[in-house]
């Protein structure tokens, strides 16, 4: 029942649309229709398809190393007193200068393959992911540990049984906001230098002045973000169902 | 080396008396905040396998020193606070705080068993239900504490600090937070309970002293002093609007309130 609501939007969407194209009779290279769109779409499905599967690769293999990475920085930041002083500053950079600004030197470092792709995603997602556990780490409610002192705990099963667990709703807020950027790291590193993903297709579309296969691959895209956006957010929700929500809206 | 003090899970009987009972004694303990002198020469002696309350005004340092005795806060010296036969009390005291300090992620019987998980020992699986049974939560041994009430989570937290199977237990006004009727129920509970243990339990409510101290202290001034031990008659735990602790309570109210404005005049509240 819950996707009932985004599907009238969608649909509504889709119809203004459609009435725009038809009222202002816009060029199709300009604004293809919603019907343009979707038969390009159904023609090319498999070449679509093809292309994003290369940017799927991209965005979880980026989703992994950046996570991976974010993890690894927080823990050392949180237990290294030194590393801090080391880290923190690496990671202020690393979101001060644009990934746009960073893909062409990637791609001239290390080509027009996946890896320049997956770094740019990894860079992307590092933050978010850094930056949220790292917090996570630091805020554990002062009287678990408390508790866990006067009961006779070391510092790693302190961590092990209360800090990382403590730590999953701040780590899972970070993930998430990695799950929803993580396609632009791979879009613009196609975009820059490659020869497949969906970014690569739609830039090939429009050197070809094909609006309605750039509107497809658009929307492939679109479905494959919002896809791992929700997957993660699924597998994310359970894993810390004990927290408990407040719906601000909600008065009493 | 200590080892015949430690209460092996499987020989307690629950209600039974704990032999040998172990006392505290805190000898010229000194803690300061910064230019804020808690305690300066404060000693106590907690007699052993009783229940000793601990009232005073709020801010006077009764949470602190509660702390300073389960090793939560540095004392200039570690020979301050010891058991009455000279060791370091840590491996014999458990501490229960005000607020329940339940793990959330974590059912109830396995917050009921979080310090053996942080010790890496083995758990008594059997042990835990009777403790469940003990406080009336078996029904509720899966549950996760966010589902359970004030006065539940106090119980769990009860439960857990009798798992730990410590002939000391520390008590940080842990009845405080929850209403009258569950309040007067969880005093009883934890009075049966921890009967024949040595408990050192800090309340700003006179009547809970006199409800279950064998010895009440006040602690006043700043930097704070114990004054001397009123000792309730009568067995635990009591029905405090009797009349022979109505003059005690009066007794107590008194120096509570003379306290209260000597640390307004301390300036500390």
């Amino acid at each position: 029942m819950k996707f009932i609501r985004p599907i009238i939007v969608f649909i509504g969407i889709l119809i203004l649309w459609q009435l725009i194209v038809t009222l202002t009779d816009v060029a199709p290279f300009i604004l293809p229709s919603p019907i343009e769109v979707l038969t390009t779409a159904t023609e090319r499905v498999n070449i679509l398809i093809w292309h994003a599967k290369i940017t799927i690769i991209e965005i979880l293999l980026g989703l992994i190393f950046g996570t991976a990475f974010g993890v690894m920085s927080a823990l050392v930041m949180s237990y290294y007193r030194p590393a801090r002083s080391w880290l923190l500053p690496v990671l202020v950079v690393t979101q001060a200068i644009p990934v746009f600004a960073l893909a062409p030197i990637l791609v001239l470092w290390l080509g027009y393959g996946l890896l320049p792709k997956v770094v740019m995603a990894t860079l992307i997602i590092y933050f978010p992911v850094t930056a949220a556990f790292y917090d996570g780490l630091r805020r554990t409610e002062t009287g678990w540990l408390d508790l866990a002192q006067t009961m006779g705990a070391t510092k790693y099963t302190i961590l092990r049984r209360i800090r990382l667990p403590a730590a999953m709703p701040a780590f899972a807020s970070g993930l998430r906001v990695a799950a929803a950027v993580a396609p632009i790291g791979a879009v613009v590193g196609e975009w820059v230098g490659s020869s497949a993903g969906l970014g690569y297709y739609m830039l090939l579309m429009n050197g070809q002045v094909q609006t309605d296969a750039m509107f497809a691959a658009l929307f492939v895209l679109a479905l494959v973000a919002t896809t791992i956006y929700f997957i993660i957010d699924a597998l994310l929700s359970r894993a810390i169902s004990w927290q408990s929500e407040s719906d601000p809206s909600h008065t009493t | 080396m200590h080892d015949k003090y430690l209460i092996k899970n499987k020989s307690i009987k629950l209600n039974s008396n704990l032999k040998p009972s172990i006392g505290l004694k805190v000898t010229n303990a000194n803690l300061a905040y910064k230019n804020n002198v808690v305690f300066n020469n404060l000693s106590a002696d907690i007699v052993g396998g009783q229940w000793t309350c601990i009232l005073g005004p709020s801010g006077v340092g009764k949470s602190t020193l509660l702390r300073m005795i389960a090793g939560l806060e540095q004392t200039d010296n570690s020979k301050t606070i010891t058991t009455s036969d000279g060791f370091n009390p840590t491996k014999f005291i458990s501490w229960m705080s005000q607020q329940d300090l339940l793990l959330p992620w974590l059912s109830v019987s396995q917050n009921i068993s979080l310090g053996n998980k942080l010790r890496k020992e083995p758990i008594d699986y059997t042990y835990i239900n009777s403790l469940l049974v003990e406080v009336g939560l078996d029904q509720r041994s899966e549950s996760l504490p966010g589902t359970l009430s004030g006065g539940q989570r106090q119980r769990v937290a009860l439960a857990r600090t009798l798992m730990e199977g410590r002939p000391v237990v520390l008590m940080d006004e842990p009845f405080s937070a929850i209403d009258a009727i569950t309040r007067s129920r969880l005093q009883e509970l934890a009075s049966s309970l921890l009967q024949g243990r040595t408990v050192l339990h800090v309340t700003h409510d006179p009547l809970e002293a006199l409800r279950l101290g064998h010895n009440i202290h006040i602690l006043t001034g700043r930097p704070a002093h114990l004054g001397h031990v009123i000792h309730p008659p009568g067995k635990t735990p009591r029905d405090p609007t009797k009349p022979e602790l109505r003059n005690l309570h009066l007794e107590i109210l008194d120096q509570l309130s003379y306290a209260s404005e000597e640390s307004s005049r301390a300036g500390i509240q």
